[in-house]
């Protein structure tokens, strides 16, 4: 019961702080837009190119944004010795871990409600599948917040932490980026049947990441 | 018989890694004289069902490496679960020493593999399940050797690199199924599986080639585990020539000195 309150309470530390600084909403959601409108500059804005590969550079866009809410999240925990009165606040290790994904969890689930929207709007193509593609949403984002907060802990506090996370992140998600844009297309093309398989992928991915997180946290905790 | 393991003091080999390595030598040249002249080509009567003729013969290469990179990361996993329970500065250094030949055989792996597609498929690089997932894997074991440089403090740096190659390995299964799943839709897989019937000469090839390039393993990892640990004692022994030094400069009165911004 610690646990989940203990999660809570690191979950609400990070909403308060996400209210008063609004850095996710001023600063990485444009971020997400930015890119899917220079994903159109690459591509040519051929309706045709963009459409077919919407789900592709709507993950891709979520990933790169992912990062930039990772950097966010985890500077507010290394500056002024955050870490240390982590460590001290006698919070289970586990429960600051949930506390810190759902945290990032949130944020990315609005993130993409936004790159939905900017995706269907600039790029033209309306997704069908509404149950697809919420249970994909929701499974892609808890894995991408489990492995994100573990390497997000893990390199705060370093100096090349900037540089490595992505180094570090993103070959590890890179599954994620398959099945969710896998899913997607499923999605988008109505045709949910294998759409499923990727969904059950995506949710073993998500509970794989989240036990580890649960287990590895306090160790990733001490002495950072 | 402890004289025969004891490292030399100016080197990372001893009297038996020595004697391993002569050993090494001629069964590495045996096995290239096995795998490149002696042993058929998979042609005529004989051949598996793919026929590759004279381009079997990279597969006795190529299995072995790859096995060998498995392995490799297999016991960065192990080590690294045993430094979780254990703590002790040892797994550490065996996980580390492990990873990096690991890399190099990763790297062979591909290298090879892509020389196998170009006379096979007539492209260096195909999207092929399997050579996708291996490099997924090289970029995952690169980032671990990364963290490694990134991290200082050796208790710190082992934790977390302890943690990472743990996940590292915990990957490789997802990553195999999305990508086999995610070329599977696309395209039947290109590479030709391995023909089970495969006997005689050529099995004798393909076996004498992994026990090689495990050997090989075993006698690089002796020298990496090492030097790693030769590494880490020059590091404490820095650190402790530091601390005598600053507390030198404290104690000559040089207080007013300027904090570094930290």
């Amino acid at each position: 019961m610690t646990l989940a309150r203990d999660a809570v309470l690191v979950l609400e530390k990070d909403m308060r702080l996400e209210l008063r600084s609004r850095v996710i909403v001023s600063q990485v959601m444009p971020f997400g837009l930015l890119v899917l409108i220079l994903f159109a500059f690459a591509l040519d804005p051929d309706r045709r190119i963009l459409g077919e590969a919407t789900p592709g550079l709507f993950w891709l866009a979520v990933l790169f944004s992912t990062l930039l809410a990772l950097q966010r999240s985890f500077a507010v925990e290394a500056a002024d010795g955050v870490t240390d009165g982590l460590r001290l606040s006698g919070l289970d290790p586990a429960g600051i871990f949930l506390g810190k994904a759902a945290g990032i969890a949130v944020h990315l689930l609005a993130l993409e409600v936004v790159l939905i929207v900017g995706a269907t709007l600039f790029y033209g193509t309306a997704p069908e599948g509404p149950l697809l593609l919420i249970a994909t949403c929701l499974a892609a984002t808890a894995g991408l917040a489990a492995v994100g907060s573990i390497y997000g802990i893990l390199s705060a506090g370093m100096r090349v932490r900037d540089t490595l996370l992505p180094l570090l992140v993103l070959p590890v998600v890179s599954p994620v980026l398959i099945s969710a844009t896998q899913a997607f297309g499923a999605a988008y093309e109505q045709s949910s049947g294998t759409g499923w398989r990727w969904f059950g992928l995506l949710a073993v991915f998500a509970v794989l990441y989240l036990v580890i997180g649960i287990f590895a946290f306090e160790t990733l905790l001490e002495e950072s | 018989m402890t004289a025969l393991f004891r490292p030399d003091p100016d080197g990372t080999s001893s009297r038996g890694s020595r004697m391993y390595g002569y050993a090494l030598l001629p069964a590495v040249l045996l096995f290239l004289a096995v795998a490149l002249f002696i042993s058929p080509p998979d042609s005529g009567p004989d051949a598996s069902e793919n026929s590759m003729g004279e381009l079997v013969r990279i597969m006795y290469v190529h299995v072995p490496v790859a096995v060998a990179c498995y392995t490799a990361f297999f016991v960065t996993a192990a080590a690294s679960v045993l430094y979780l329970v254990r703590k002790t500065e040892g797994w550490d250094t065996l996980a580390a020493a492990s990873a990096e030949v690991g890399v190099v055989f990763t790297v062979l792996t591909l290298a090879t593999g892509s020389i196998w597609g170009h006379i096979a498929w007539g492209t260096w690089w195909e999207w092929d399940p399997r050579l996708t997932s291996t490099l997924l894997m090289l970029v995952v074991y690169v980032g671990y050797l990364a963290l490694r440089r990134a991290v200082i403090d050796p208790v710190v740096r082992a934790k977390r690199a302890a943690v990472v190659g743990l996940v590292a390995f915990a990957n490789v299964p997802i990553v195999h199924y999305s990508v086999d799943w995610w070329r599977g839709i696309h395209q039947p897989a290109t590479i030709s599986r391995l023909d089970p019937t495969i006997d005689g000469m050529k099995l004798f090839a393909l076996m004498f080639g992994m026990i090689v390039a495990l050997a090989v393993y075993g006698w690089l990892m002796i020298h990496r585990f090492r030097l790693q640990f030769a590494e880490n004692q020059l590091e404490a022994k820095g650190l402790d020539l530091a601390l005598t030094e600053r507390r030198a400069e404290a104690s000559a009165g040089s207080l007013a000195a300027p904090k570094g911004a930290s």
